[in-house]
């Protein structure tokens, strides 16, 4: 590719002729401060906090969008620079609520960490407040427009990344929100609930819904059982919150500091995991066997579930009927644990640790109380976790690493890969090689499903049979798929689909910031658990061959379909309108 | 005087089936969704929630975008207006010229606020962005007529006019 040399703050840089003034400067070592911009998805130049000064040109530009040119001489920390990007700063707060100290993005806000960097100590100008209501109509998310900057970067995820569109601005000029369509409440919005947006608000505009303080309570309360499951993708995120690197596996430090947060059992989702695939996987052979409705699709990701029963209902029939790793352990937890442990279900109150912001509806679903009792109580997300660490003064880079409790608590590698983009198509695989063939697999890692590529195809030989599978992740890579299956054109036996780019790994309930280099770490540390592991198939897991001994009987057994199994609401584009 | 806000209603059968027809009409032309919202003005007065929506399903268009657009634009009405609608400038040249005093004559001779409509129906008060004829600030329009070279005295005039 052609390349041009300019020179930005003294130094010459060469870089290829498509690049913008934004990537010149990185490449330099020169960081330029950012708000709207969100590489490849947001690239609009509407906040002017990047600009720069380029000789001969009329006005500042913005570097995030100004294309590079031969010979260009830039400053990006001239007078001139400096006092406009000050100005816009200062304009920007001048509407903004000054609640920083009491904010949940307090030390996590990019607005705040702008006004630092920039030295802003004091805003010239005072404002009229826009008064926008709150909406905290979904269990999900929290919409708080005062705190908007209409950066845009919440709708461009919404539309680009995830083809969904639920908001727009709409309005004008001071006017102007971000809001579903008439300005209607989130919960009435075809929105899948998935959180992208909470991940690139750069301010506490879009948050979630916070269950610390419930969580509190509950733990606080004597007559109370409280127990607890953690997600495969929180264990490699929830260490970024204490200085950590992104994928670094915190396993046995997240499981000791749940203890000492008070829960009395500490249990692992990577064992419904395992039942899953169990469950799937029979399904799956079912389906291929008595000519069932194929391609399945996997059913584990509760944002790819409601966007499905918005978007297209017609092809519920492709969902399998199991319910989420979170859901049949909510399922089990006040059946099979609270009668071998002999507690009254009514007492156990079951949290759960996610990287999700979805889950936190699932668990509202009417349909989810197959147990007699609502099957899950209580989800927290990554974040919500790390900050109950913190309020409970948990010193955690030093705390021991401590085992999960039985018998919720014996796992395997092909659970933890759930986690990762592609990890269930492979767990499935592993499990359905072996139970079809009878042989034992050379190589379990099929790594054709694996990483960050948006829609993966591959074709494996069992029994025969050239078993053909897709993989997408993000619901825009999704809409490409169910496009092609809608059409005829999908002859797949089995897709996986995740709804959050990278899998959950990358869920809007993981720590901010959530980007694509550090989804591929967390997704290496996925892949780095699941070799650390004893066992790496789920159906060799000895607990979940228990389970079915001494209480399900078989997979899609009586019990199975009772507890383990669920169905879906088409919920049409309109919702609102359609009511 | 107080409020008198009309609530949206839900359309007829013969209603919707207009809707469809505009749509079909301006479907294949490229940028059909401005020429389909002003036909659907025309035809109601406002913009209908029922009928974005099959302006969404008919065009493929996200429902969040078209409302993003008509409610950019102060000539949409995104609800049934009073029979006259004054759209009173509020753009920098009208500002400096006395739109503020032109404003307040308005609130007084009607006896509502901005935003607002008469209790006898008969007139809605809006703001308006720049509506292009600086040149004799302060502006107003009513309907589709200009009133331009304002002083607050001319407004019971001009509101007589239409009575």
């Amino acid at each position: 590719m052609a390349t041009v040399t300019l020179t930005i703050d003294n130094q010459k840089v060469e870089i290829e002729e498509s690049a913008t003034i934004l990537d010149a400067a990185k490449k330099a070592g020169i960081k330029i401060p950012t708000l709207c911009y969100l590489e490849d998805i947001n690239e609009i130049g509407a906040c002017r906090v990047c600009v720069v000064e380029v000789r001969g040109a009329k006005a500042l530009q913005a570097a995030c969008v100004a294309p590079v040119a031969n010979g260009m001489i830039v400053s990006t920390n001239s007078p001139a620079v400096r006092s406009s990007r000050r100005l816009t700063v200062e304009l920007l707060l001048s509407n903004h609520p000054t609640d920083c100290l009491v904010c949940p993005r307090n030390l996590n806000c990019e607005l705040q960490a702008l006004a630092e960097n920039l030295g802003i100590r004091e805003v010239r100008f005072e404002g009229a407040k826009p008064s926008w209501p709150v909406d905290e109509s979904t269990p999900s998310i929290v919409r708080n427009p005062a705190k908007c900057v209409l950066c845009r970067r919440c709708v461009a995820v919404c539309e680009k990344v995830q083809g969904v569109k639920a908001i727009a601005p709409i309005e004008r000029g001071f006017d102007t929100v971000i809001a579903p369509a008439f300005g209607h409440e989130m919960i009435d919005a075809a929105c899948a609930l998935c959180g992208q947006c909470t991940l690139v608000c750069p301010t506490a505009a879009l948050t979630e819904h916070d269950s610390t303080a419930q969580t509190w309570a509950a733990l606080a309360d004597p007559k109370k059982h409280v127990i607890v499951q953690t997600a495969p993708a929180t264990r490699v995120a929830v260490g970024e919150m204490f200085g950590y690197e992104p994928g670094t596996i915190v396993t046995g430090k997240m499981v000791a500091a749940l203890r000492r947060l008070g829960f009395d059992r500490v249990f692992d989702t990577d064992f419904t995991a395992d039942l899953t695939i169990m469950e799937e996987g029979t399904e799956l052979l079912e389906r291929v066997s008595h000519g069932g409705v194929l391609p399945m699709i996997t059913s584990c990701s509760p944002g790819w579930i409601k966007f499905i029963e918005h978007y297209y209902p017609h092809l519920l029939p492709h969902l399998s009927t199991c319910k989420s790793p979170q859901q049949m352990f909510g399922a089990l937890a006040k059946t099979y644990y609270a009668e071998k442990a002999g507690i009254n279900p009514k007492d156990i109150v079951s949290v759960s640790i996610m990287p999700c912001t979805a889950k936190k509806f699932e668990l509202t679903r009417p349909e989810m109380e197959d147990s007699g009792f609502r099957d899950v109580d209580i989800v927290l997300t990554t974040r919500e976790l790390g900050r109950m660490f913190k309020q409970a003064g948990l010193d955690f880079t030093n705390l021991p690493e401590e085992p999960y409790d039985d018998p919720f608590g014996i796992t395997t590698g092909a659970a933890v890969i759930f986690g990762a983009t592609g990890g269930v198509m492979e767990a499935a695989l592993r499990t359905a090689y072996e139970v079809k063939t009878g042989k034992t697999l050379g190589n379990i890692n099929f790594t054709g499903v694996r990483g960050l590529e948006g829609v993966k195809e591959a074709t494996v030989p069992v029994d025969g049979i050239d078993v053909k599978v897709a993989v997408a992740h993000g619901l825009g890579n999704a809409r490409k798929l169910l496009d092609k299956l809608a059409a005829g054109q999908a002859d797949h036996h089995f897709i996986e689909i995740m709804c959050c780019p990278g899998g959950c790994i990358g869920g809007g309930g993981q720590p901010i910031p959530t980007n694509t280099e550090i989804r591929q770490k967390r997704i290496n540390g996925i892949y780095a658990a699941d070799e650390r592991m004893a066992i790496r198939k789920s159906h060799e897991n000895p607990a979940v061959q228990a389970l079915y001994k001494e209480f399900l009987g078989q997979p899609l057994g009586h019990k199975s379909h009772e507890l383990l199994h669920t169905h879906y609401t088409p919920r049409g584009k309109y919702p609102k309108t359609d009511k | 005087m107080a409020v008198a806000t009309k609530k949206p209603s839900v359309l007829s059968k013969s209603a919707l089936a207009k809707v469809d027809q505009i749509i079909a009409r301006h479907k294949d032309q490229p940028g059909p969704l401005l020429p389909v919202l002003h036909a659907l003005q025309a035809e109601f007065k406002y913009l209908p929630e029922e009928a974005l929506v099959r302006v969404a399903i008919g065009l493929d268009i996200p429902l969040s975008k078209i409302y993003g657009v008509a409610s950019f634009y102060t000539l949409f009405n995104l609800r049934p207006k009073a029979e006259h609608v004054i759209r009173a400038c509020e753009s920098a040249p009208c500002h400096v010229r006395g739109a503020k005093e032109v404003i307040e004559a308005l609130e007084n001779a009607l006896g509502v606020k901005v935003g607002e409509d008469t209790r006898d129906g008969r007139f809605t008060l809006e703001l308006s962005s720049c509506i292009g004829v600086c040149g004799v600030a302060p502006a107003i329009m009513i309907d589709d007529e200009v009133f331009g070279n304002l002083t607050p005295d001319m407004v019971p005039g001009i509101l007589a006019r239409f009575n």
